[in-house]
């Protein structure tokens, strides 16, 4: 009998085009490569250098989602591009697809949105494959029991080229969340603290295997954010073996088989899991019911707190550093921060259920006068879900700015900025020193405590909403 | 690819932790459609004002930063995004070494990739060096080891281990594309026998 396997192992192995060798890698065969118009351009350059075709245009799919105006067009029909070379970049990946024969979602089509929330959406994004991506939130699509990671421009270029990738294997990591989440307490919160638990480094190296009832419970977006958030703890994939949650999700999707056939590839899928007496190289187990809302106060995702909490003082000249970017003294609280900017969107948390978490609590209430607020739908899919569900009119009644989708605010190449010296509550991934414009003030959060801070004006959660009455 | 065997130089030492790839290169230069040029854009929210002219003190704009091929970076250097323009901005400013006590993954392989020598040495080696800034070292990758006199007149030679492949294309400045390449049977068995 062979060997015990991990969800992993079972992944990698399955998709040995060669072993690794002492001396070489191992080479991977790559099911799906999401294709956008940033990291690409020099990829394509290496077939023409090359003289090569891609060689599998049907595992390839493009979107137009990083550098794209999230404003309507004018009276022309004209895009409001921040710059002409991010116009010349979208136009550069319109150009490669059709010389090379790859699908693309351009503005024209129902589906176009940004790559992490469009792939699994269309059902492109299937358990068991091995999913690429030039952009490190690849992660996300580990969510449905696949191995999906992000890679470099040269490496885009390699799969375009042999749909393969030099590859040699990671050690392998689970963490299993036991208990139930508590209530107001989101998969955003469950993620922050579990980099908050590794810190941002401590995955480095490593797969991660989410497990455990917590995880379990999450339905397939928040199992999305979970996995989406893996590499801000360093590790380039997380996963979660499939499961009845996932199968639903997936059925009906467009590029999924479908009827009878759809059942048995099912079938097929239910059985990605990790042997009972699989093997990891770590093991970490925590405990979802002691949880409680969180958000970042410091320049990386591992900086983060329960809301409430003060501010922790500094213990070393980078968290220093860290707390005069961010504008905060250790044991201050949180509240006490004026929000310039609030931002629901990205491919962490810019999917319908997000949406609806956000419009929720913005129902009936107003964002404070001072507080810009942008809700950014992940994709065109879900503009219209929201649209139907009248979600737009919420965000518009209560003052927020509904556009379309995009990456925007999340890493502001399109020009949806936060300005030097703004604070923004983020429903992004990354609060880096000017990530979301040079010089602005990030802080990370679910949708739920994005919107509370929205009407308050200030840091809150939605218990702090109790005794703001709705109008 | 520049081929990269054995080299000595000054140093450089940016000693804040978890340098993320957003520091290296802001997202607001990604928009090119090829890397030309783009080393000058490199650290651009440290290093320049808003009008892009120099910060005045900055370490990277002292003209020492120009000479100094080895960068000697925090602690978990590199996280965060994919964006291979990270390493080809810190080769178009002139780094050909990175040396930290960690180094993030994809930052890792993209620089392999392109060119760029990651080294990862051990805590309390790389603490010495984060004290050097500016002393000449030498990296040598065909031994694997890093030669650093200290202060005390003492030479030390701490070894670092790397992928054997990435060493092996660094030295000689392959494109590891042709690796790929030559597996074409392999690659077609597999698609044949899935």
């Amino acid at each position: 009998m062979s060997a015990a396997e991990s969800l992993f192992d079972k992944l990698w192995n399955s998709h040995l085009v060669k072993a690794q060798s002492e001396s070489t890698p191992a080479i991977i065969y790559i099911d799906l490569h999401l294709v956008h118009e940033v990291t690409s351009p020099q990829g394509f350059d290496l077939l023409r250098e090359k003289g090569i075709g891609v060689r599998r245009p049907e595992r390839t799919l493009a979107t137009l989602d990083h550098s794209t105006p999230t404003l309507p067009p004018d009276a022309n029909g004209q895009r409001p591009y921040y710059t002409a070379q991010a116009h010349r970049q979208v136009q550069a990946l319109r150009d490669n697809c059709k010389e090379y024969g790859i699908e693309i979602h351009d503005w024209d089509s129902p589906y176009r949105g940004i790559v992490h929330v469009m792939g699994p959406e269309m059902g492109a994004t299937q358990p068991g494959m091995t999913i690429v991506c030039g952009d490190s939130h690849t992660s996300t699509h580990g969510a449905f029991g696949a191995l999906a990671f992000g890679i470099g421009t040269t490496e885009v270029g390699h799969v375009l080229a042999k749909q393969c990738l030099l590859q040699s294997k990671p050690k392998s990591m689970r963490i299993k969340v036991d208990g139930r989440l508590p209530e107001n307490v989101t998969a955003k919160d469950l993620a922050l603290n579990i980099i908050r638990y590794l810190g941002m480094n401590g995955g480095t190296g490593f797969v991660i295997e989410y497990a455990g009832e917590a995880v379990r419970s999450l339905d397939m977006e928040g199992r999305m954010t979970l996995c989406n958030l893996t590499i801000e703890a360093g590790a380039r994939a997380g996963m979660i073996a499939p499961d009845k949650t996932t199968i639903d999700y997936l059925r009906g999707r467009p590029r999924v088989p479908q009827g009878d056939a759809f059942e048995e590839a099912a079938t097929v899928w239910l059985q990605l899991a990790s042997d009972e007496d699989a093997v990891f190289d770590s093991e970490i187990t925590l405990d979802a019911s002691s949880m409680r809302p969180s958000i970042t106060y410091g320049t990386d995702p591992g900086m983060s707190l329960d809301i409430g909490e003060p501010v922790p003082r500094a213990d070393s000249k980078s968290h220093e550093k860290a707390l005069e970017y961010m504008g905060f003294e250790g044991g201050q609280q949180m509240s006490e921060r004026n929000v310039d900017v609030v931002f629901i969107g990205s491919c962490t948390n810019g999917r319908i259920s997000d949406l609806r978490a956000a419009a929720n609590v913005l129902s009936g209430r107003k964002v404070a006068p001072h507080v810009r607020m942008l809700v950014v739908p992940g994709s065109e899919s879900v503009l219209r879900q929201a649209e139907s569900e009248g979600l737009h009119e919420i965000f518009s009644t209560a003052g927020a700015e509904w556009r379309l989708p995009g990456c925007s605010m999340c890493l502001a190449m399109n020009g949806d900025l936060v300005a030097a010296g703004e604070t923004a509550v983020s429903t992004s991934n990354r609060n880096f020193e000017g990530r979301q414009g040079s010089g602005s003030r990030t802080l990370l959060a679910s949708p739920e405590t994005a919107a509370a801070s929205a009407v308050l004006g200030h840091v809150a959660s939605v218990s702090d909403l109790d005794s703001v009455e709705i109008s | 690819m520049q081929a990269i065997t054995k080299l000595t130089g000054p140093i450089l030492v940016l000693e804040q932790e978890n340098i993320d790839t957003d520091q290296i290169i802001p997202a607001r230069f990604l928009t090119a459609t090829d890397f030309d040029g783009i080393g000058e854009h490199l650290f651009a929210d440290w290093r320049l004002d808003a009008n892009g002219e120099p910060k005045p003190g900055h370490v990277l704009n002292e003209p020492r930063a120009r000479r100094s091929p080895i960068l000697v970076g925090g602690h978990n250097f590199g996280c965060g995004s994919s964006r291979e323009h990270a390493p080809h901005a810190l080769l178009g400013f002139g780094f050909r070494v990175v040396i930290s006590s960690q180094i993030a993954d994809i930052f890792r392989s993209n620089s392999q990739n392109v060119g760029l020598l990651p080294v990862v040495l051990e805590a309390d080696q790389h603490a010495t060096l984060v004290q050097m800034d500016g002393e000449e070292i030498t990296v040598d990758l065909e031994e694997c080891n890093v030669v650093v006199k200290t202060s005390d007149g003492v030479e030390h030679c701490w070894p670092f281990s790397i992928d054997p492949f990435a060493r092996h294309c660094l030295m000689r400045g392959l494109d590891r594309f042709e690796f790929l390449n030559q597996a074409e049977d392999a690659i077609v068995a597999f698609e044949e026998n899935r």
